[in-house]
C-alpha cells in the first residue's frame, strides 16, 4: 500500500511538510488528505492531469493559495506569502521585447530584487552573479538582452535566478515546457546537480516524467481528487493508476521511457472547465495526457 | 496677464504665408530677454523631462502606454472641471488623473482588461472635459492649452505645485525602483520572493497619476505620451541595461522638453509640436541605430570559442 506517506528513516527533518492537506476549488476537492514530506536534497516529480491541482499545490506552498484544511510547514514554520528560502521557477513565458534587462540582471533580481532603492554597483553582487551565470552555462550571453535569448537560454537563467540566493526548496512549474530535448536535458541536469550538491529539496511539476525519470526520487501523482506517492516504480504501474483513475489505464515501459495510455477518456480525470486558470499556460495538446503522449513525433 | 498670452498677442498676423510661416515657427528676436523671462518654465520642462524619462521605463516594462493615454484624458477632464469651478487647473487635473490611475490599476491587472477599461474611460474623460470647457466663460486660449500644452502660460504658484509633485514622483520612484522593476518584469517570481507586488502596483499607479497630472499642464493631455513613453521607448531600442536605459530615457526626455521650449519661445506656436517632433526624431534615430546593429550582427554575445571554454557541462553554484 503506497497511498500513504512511506515511512522512511528520517535523516534530516523535512524542508517541507504537508499534513492531511485539502485544497478545494469551488465545491470540489482538488485533493484531500495529502501528506507529503520533502526532505533536503530530495527530487519529487508532481504528475497528474491538467486541472488536478499541480500548480495549485505550488501556490499553496508559496502562500498564494490557502489550504481548505490543515497546515503546510516550511523549515518548521507555517508557509507565508513570499519566502526567500524557496526558489521558484514558473511556467515558461518568454520575456517581452523591450524588457530593460540583460541576462545578468535577471539573475541579480533573484539575488536582491526584493531590496528597496536603486541597485548601486557592488563587487560582491557582481561576483555572485558571475558565478551563477557560469554555473548555468550562460556566461557568453551575460550582457545580452533577455528578450533576444532563446527559450532554452531564458530557462537556464530562471534556474540560475531561483538558485542564486541559496534556497532550501526549489519549486519548478513545468520548467521544461516547450524546450527542445537538448535544453530539456541541460535544464533538468542543472537542477539535479545543484539539489544534490546543496541539499535542496525539489518539487518538480511536469506532464512528462521522461526527461527527469533518472533523477526522480519519488513521484506524487494527482488525479480525480486523489493521489499516490512513492517511487516511480511503485506509482507508475498499470494497476496503481487504474485504481487512482477508477478506469483502465495502461503504463507502458519502452526503451527507458514511460508512456501512460488511457487517461484521456476518464471523465473526471481532466476537469479543465472548473479551474482553467490554474493551468492556462499549458499546451492544450497535452490536456488529458499525463505522463507522456503515446507517440512522440 | 501671463507671458504666453503676451507672446501670442505679439505674433504678427496677416503677412504673406511663406514669410509668415517661418517667423511663426522660429523667431529669435529678443531671445535673451525671453529666456530670462521664462527661466522657470524651462526649469519646469527639465524637471518634467526627469519625471517622464524615469517613469517611462516602467510604463514600457509594464506595458501601460495606452493606460497613460487614458489617464491623461481623465486628467484633462479634471483640469477642465477645476477651471470651470475655480478650484484650480493643477488641483483638478491631479484629482482626475489619480482617480483614473487607481481605477485602471484596480480593475485592469491583466493587460487585456486594462486596455478595455482604458478605452472605456478615455472618451468619457474627453467628453467630460469638453463639457466643462464649453460651460467655462473664460478665454479660449486657456481651454485649448489643456489639450495641446501651455507651459509658458503657467503662473508661478502653479509652477511651484508642479515642482513639488515632480519631486514626490522622483523620490518615490527611487525608493521602490528595484522591487518595482522585479515585479514589472516577473510578478510571479517577485511575489514568491516576498516582494509586495500588489502594493507596489498601487504605488506605481499613484506615481503615474501624479506624473500625468504634471505632464498635462505642460504638453497637454493629447501629447502626454510624447514625454512619458517616447523617450523610454527610444532608449529601449538602443540598450537593455537597467542603468543605461533610464539614463538615456531621461536625457532624451530632457532634450525634448527643454529643446522644445527653447525653440518655441520666439514663435507664436504652442510648444507641443516642438517637443513632440524632437522626441519623435530621437525615437527614429534610435530605431535606425538598432536596425544597423542588428544587420551587423552585434548582439552582445561573446565569441563562441570563449563560450565553449566556459559553459561545457553544467556546474554547481557557489562553493
Amino acid at each position: 500500500m503506497i497511498a500513504e506517506q512511506v515511512a522512511l528513516p528520517i535523516v534530516d527533518s523535512p524542508v517541507l511538510s504537508l499534513r492531511d492537506a485539502t485544497l478545494n476549488f469551488a465545491d470540489r476537492a482538488l485533493w484531500s488528505g495529502l501528506d507529503l514530506d520533502v526532505r533536503p536534497g530530495e527530487f519529487i516529480a508532481v504528475l497528474g492531469a491538467n486541472g488536478s491541482g499541480k500548480t495549485s499545490l505550488l501556490k499553496v506552498i508559496l502562500g498564494k493559495n490557502q489550504l481548505s484544511s490543515a497546515q503546510v510547514s516550511f523549515l518548521g514554520e507555517p508557509v507565508r506569502r513570499g519566502n526567500r528560502r524557496i526558489g521558484y521557477i514558473p511556467q515558461q513565458k518568454l520575456a517581452d521585447e523591450g524588457t530593460p534587462l540583460r541576462a545578468r540582471d535577471l539573475v541579480a533580481l533573484g539575488l536582491e530584487g526584493h531590496r528597496w532603492g536603486i541597485p548601486w554597483p557592488s563587487k560582491k553582487r557582481r561576483a555572485r552573479v558571475d558565478g551563477v551565470l557560469s554555473a548555468v552555462g550562460a556566461s557568453e550571453y551575460a550582457r545580452v538582452p533577455i528578450s533576444t535569448l532563446s527559450g532554452g537560454e531564458q530557462q537556464r537563467l530562471r534556474v540560475g535566478q531561483a538558485l542564486a540566493d541559496d534556497p532550501r526548496l526549489l519549486l519548478c512549474d513545468e520548467p521544461l515546457l516547450s524546450l527542445d530535448l537538448a535544453h530539456q536535458r541541460a535544464v533538468s541536469e542543472l537542477i539535479d546537480i545543484n539539489r544534490r550538491a546543496k541539499n535542496i529539496g525539489v518539487l518538480f511539476v511536469t506532464h512528462d516524467i521522461n526527461p527527469v525519470l533518472e533523477m526522480v526520487d519519488r513521484v506524487l501523482y494527482l488525479a480525480g481528487g486523489r493521489f499516490r506517492i512513492g517511487t516511480p516504480d511503485e506509482v507508475l504501474r498499470s494497476e496503481v493508476l487504474s485504481e487512482l483513475y477508477g478506469s483502465p489505464v495502461d503504463v507502458i515501459r519502452t526503451r527507458g521511457r514511460i508512456v501512460v495510455v488511457g487517461t484521456a477518456d476518464v471523465p473526471h480525470g481532466h476537469p479543465d472547465g472548473l479551474n482553467t486558470h490554474h493551468d492556462e499556460h499549458h499546451d492544450p495538446h497535452h490536456a488529458g495526457h499525463d505522463v507522456h503522449e503515446a507517440t512522440p513525433l | 496677464m501671463t507671458v504666453a498670452t503676451a507672446v501670442i498677442a505679439a505674433a504678427p498676423h496677416g503677412l504673406p504665408l511663406a514669410d509668415d510661416l517661418w517667423s511663426q515657427l522660429f523667431n529669435f528676436d529678443n531671445y535673451g530677454q525671453l529666456v530670462a523671462l521664462l527661466i522657470n518654465s524651462i526649469l519646469a520642462g527639465a524637471v518634467l523631462g526627469l519625471v517622464g524619462g524615469l517613469i517611462g521605463v516602467f510604463v514600457m516594462s509594464r506595458d501601460m502606454a495606452f493606460a497613460v493615454h487614458g489617464i491623461s484624458e481623465l486628467s484633462f477632464a479634471g483640469a477642465s472641471a477645476g477651471l470651470l469651478f475655480g478650484v484650480g487647473v493643477v488641483q483638478g487635473s491631479l484629482v482626475g488623473s489619480l482617480i483614473a490611475a487607481l481605477v485602471i490599476g484596480a480593475l485592469g491587472s491583466r493587460a487585456r482588461d486594462r486596455n478595455s477599461i482604458t478605452a472605456v474611460l478615455m472618451p468619457f474623460g474627453l467628453g467630460l472635459g469638453i463639457l466643462c470647457l464649453a460651460l467655462y466663460p473664460g478665454r479660449s486660449s486657456n481651454k485649448f492649452g489643456l489639450l495641446t500644452g501651455q507651459i509658458v502660460a503657467i503662473p508661478n504658484p502653479q509652477l511651484g505645485w508642479l515642482f513639488v509633485i515632480a519631486v514626490v514622483v522622483i523620490i518615490g520612484l527611487l525608493v521602490v525602483w528595484r522591487p518595482l522593476m522585479f515585479s514589472s518584469v516577473d510578478a510571479d517570481v517577485a511575489a514568491a520572493r516576498g516582494v509586495p507586488v500588489r502594493g507596489l502596483s498601487i504605488v506605481f499607479m499613484l506615481l503615474l497619476g501624479l506624473s500625468v497630472a504634471v505632464s498635462v499642464q505642460i504638453v497637454g493631455a493629447l501629447l502626454v505620451l510624447s514625454i512619458l513613453v517616447t523617450p523610454a521607448a527610444a532608449a529601449l531600442r538602443v540598450s537593455s541595461s537597467p542603468v543605461v536605459v533610464p539614463v538615456l530615457s531621461v536625457v532624451f526626455a530632457m532634450v525634448s522638453m527643454v529643446g522644445g521650449i527653447m525653440l518655441a519661445l520666439g514663435g507664436s506656436i504652442p510648444i507641443s509640436p516642438y517637443i513632440t517632433t524632437i522626441s519623435f526624431a530621437i525615437y527614429v534615430v534610435c530605431r535606425v541605430i538598432a536596425a544597423i546593429r542588428k544587420r551587423r550582427g552585434i548582439s552582445g554575445r561573446l565569441a563562441p570559442e570563449s563560450a565553449a571554454a566556459r559553459s561545457g557541462s553544467p556546474a554547481i553554484l557557489g562553493s
